[in-house]
Parts: structure tokens; C-alpha cells; sequence
């Protein structure tokens, strides 16, 4: 068995899949890792781009001008729902100043998820305006962590500002079903987005 | 299978982008490819080892033919891909791995240790010499339609 490590191909439909992704945005430190792990069926793979000058239009490198690229490490993981559909999870990375490689990863993404530490709320800011301004729909979920004092979700909210459509969710990034409940409510949210984008455009087609 | 170009004390032997000659563009560079596209196996005589190229479209029919021809039996079938003189190791790496089964673009980076831009290229050429193919991921801005969301949820509530 040469190829014993790619147990995938046993159930690999001669069909091709459809890919879909979801991005796990959220402060260095607060658990997007961790997310992807809990619920991800293979452990998460990290991918390195290595960026060049000309793709970094606001990095400053002013002090560092030696420094022609950067390497940014991401770490994804996998949900393979059926023969026809896989998700792939995204962690973005966690630097603000790497935001703009979140343009690639957001381009054709289903949803997000921006993890929340109350501790340093500030930290999803980026991640929230981003899906924000680019009606990228996403739940914010907050991760509580041991000894972090408990706030009620709406009290988040409204700290965040959120729009009330957004959905915000306490939970455990370790833990498998509370995971995959965020995810659940990624994909619920993108799926009334769309329905209500459908709806707005019905009367054009009848007319 | 040892990695000829990985050293355990030293790490990778080559600078990534010395397997592309110094490219950081994949030469067909149709809007670039993503990092969730799918990189199919394809044999170059066009009879394609995975599924006819007309099928493209993802009608999600089921072809029945190409499981058939799917190549578990190793190292002969795959004596096509490792005497093309014209692949550097990597290629034929990529090309080993996708006829097992399709691969995305993350995880070739992922599984060969290579940056993301690197493997970009190394699948670019392969698509220019037809040894692969790569699925069109959903298309930016362009939401899966509500059945497929559906799917999703009901399988992500069964894991």
C-alpha cells in the first residue's frame, strides 16, 4: 500500500466535488486554530504564501528595506459533507497588517466567523469591518475562556455595534458541537441572505 | 517515498521558487487559481483517468466509467508521469497525488510543503502540458444556490 496515507481516495467520487470555504477571523491568540481543529476531519494543514513587494501595497517597511517578501502562514482544515461537497475552514492570519490577503481568501467564500475574546474585544474589530464592508455574511462568536469574565451576547453586540442580523453566539472553540454549531449558524445566515437577495430581485424577471 | 529535495537537518534543499525558475506567475494564469480549486488528474493522450472534460460543468452526474480506470495498482501506471523529462520532481509529486484523488490547491501547498504561490506555478504548467485539470470553484460573489446551502447545514449538524 504505497498510497496508504491518502485513505480519502477510497471515497472519492468519480463525480467532482463542489468546494466550498469559510473563514475563521478573529485577534492573534483567540482560538482560530482551535476552531478548525475541533471540527475539522483531518488536523489542520498550514500553507505558507510568501508575499512579495508588489503585492503588499500598505505593509511599511520602512527600517527593514532588506526585506523583499513575507511568508504568511494559514491553517485550514477540512469537512468532506459528502461524495459532492467538501468545506474547507480558513483560519485567516492573525496579523492585522496581513488583511489584505484576506481579499483572496474571502473571494468566493460562503461565510465567516469572527471569534470574540471579551478580554481584548478590539482585536475582531478588523475582522468585523472587513466581512462587514464586503457583505461577506458572518456569525461573531464569542470564545470564552477559563477565568475570562462571562458577558450575556447581547452585551457584545452591543459593545461591537453589530448589525441585528448578525448572528452572535457564545461558546467553547475546543469543543466539537459547539464549533460546529458557529458554523451551522455561518452557513444559516449566508442561506437568509440569499433568500432575501432573491426576493429583492423576483419582481424584475416578472415584469 | 523519500523527498529528494528535503533534508532532516536542513530543511528544503531548494529555495522555493528555484523549482519554478524564478516564475512567481503561473503561465496560465486563469484568474488565478484558487486556493480551494480542485486539481484533477487528467492522462495527456486525452482520455482523461478521471472523467471526460466535457463533464466540466459539475452536473454532479456520476461517471461511472472513470472509477474504473482509477489508478490504485501504483507504480507502473504512473511510469508515464515520472519518465516525462520535462517535469521537475514537484510535478510529477503533484500529479502522483491528484490521481489519487483530487487535490486542492491549500493542500498540494500543505502536503508538499511548499508556499502557496510555488504550487500555483507547478500547477500552471501542468495544466499547459494537459497531466491535469482544475475544477471552477464556486465563482466569487456568486452564492451556492439554497439546496447546496441546505446540504451543508444538514451535514454540518450530523458530524
Amino acid at each position: 500500500m504505497a498510497f496508504g496515507r491518502f485513505k480519502r481516495g477510497a471515497a472519492a467520487s468519480p463525480a467532482e466535488p463542489v468546494t466550498l470555504k469559510i473563514l475563521v477571523a478573529g485577534g492573534f491568540g483567540v482560538g482560530k486554530t482551535t476552531l478548525v481543529g475541533s471540527v475539522s476531519e483531518i488536523k489542520p494543514l498550514r500553507t505558507e504564501e510568501t508575499l512579495t513587494e508588489a503585492s503588499r501595497p500598505v505593509d511599511d517597511t520602512a527600517g527593514v528595506e532588506a526585506k523583499s517578501t513575507t511568508t504568511v502562514a494559514m491553517d485550514f482544515g477540512r469537512i468532506t459533507i459528502n461524495d459532492s461537497l467538501v468545506l474547507y475552514l480558513f483560519g485567516t492570519p492573525g496579523q492585522d497588517r496581513f488583511w489584505f490577503l484576506w481579499d483572496e481568501l474571502a473571494q468566493g467564500a460562503l461565510g465567516a466567523v469572527v471569534l470574540v475574546d471579551t478580554r481584548r474585544l478590539e482585536d475582531s474589530f478588523a475582522g468585523i469591518d472587513y466581512f462587514e464592508r464586503r457583505r461577506i455574511p458572518f456569525t461573531v462568536a464569542v470564545n470564552h475562556f477559563d477565568g475570562a469574565d462571562v458577558y450575556p451576547a447581547e452585551t457584545v453586540r452591543e459593545a461591537l455595534d453589530l448589525d441585528p442580523e448578525v448572528p452572535i453566539m457564545v461558546g467553547d472553540a475546543r469543543n466539537r458541537e459547539s464549533a460546529r454549531d458557529i458554523l451551522v449558524s455561518v452557513v444559516e445566515h449566508a442561506m437568509r441572505r440569499a433568500t432575501s437577495a432573491a426576493q429583492q430581485h423576483e419582481p424584475a424577471p416578472a415584469r | 517515498m523519500t523527498d529528494p529535495w528535503f533534508d532532516d537537518a536542513a530543511g528544503p534543499v531548494v529555495r522555493p521558487y528555484a523549482m519554478t525558475r524564478g516564475r512567481t506567475r503561473s503561465s496560465s494564469d486563469e484568474a488565478r487559481l484558487d486556493l480551494i480549486a480542485l486539481v484533477i488528474a487528467q492522462s495527456p493522450d486525452g482520455e482523461g483517468d478521471a472523467k471526460p472534460q466535457e463533464d466540466a460543468a459539475g452536473s454532479g452526474q456520476g461517471d461511472g466509467g472513470g472509477a474504473a480506470v482509477r489508478p490504485d495498482g501504483g507504480s507502473h501506471r504512473d511510469a508515464d508521469v515520472i519518465a516525462d523529462s520535462t517535469l521537475a520532481p514537484e510535478h510529477v509529486d503533484i500529479v502522483l497525488r491528484c490521481r489519487h484523488a483530487p487535490q486542492s490547491v491549500a493542500e498540494l501547498a500543505a502536503e508538499l510543503d511548499l508556499p502557496v504561490g510555488v504550487v500555483r506555478v507547478l500547477v500552471g504548467d501542468l495544466i499547459d502540458s494537459e497531466w491535469v485539470r482544475v475544477s471552477r470553484p464556486v465563482p466569487p460573489a456568486e452564492l451556492p444556490d439554497e439546496s447546496i446551502l441546505r446540504e451543508v447545514i444538514d451535514g454540518l449538524r450530523a458530524l
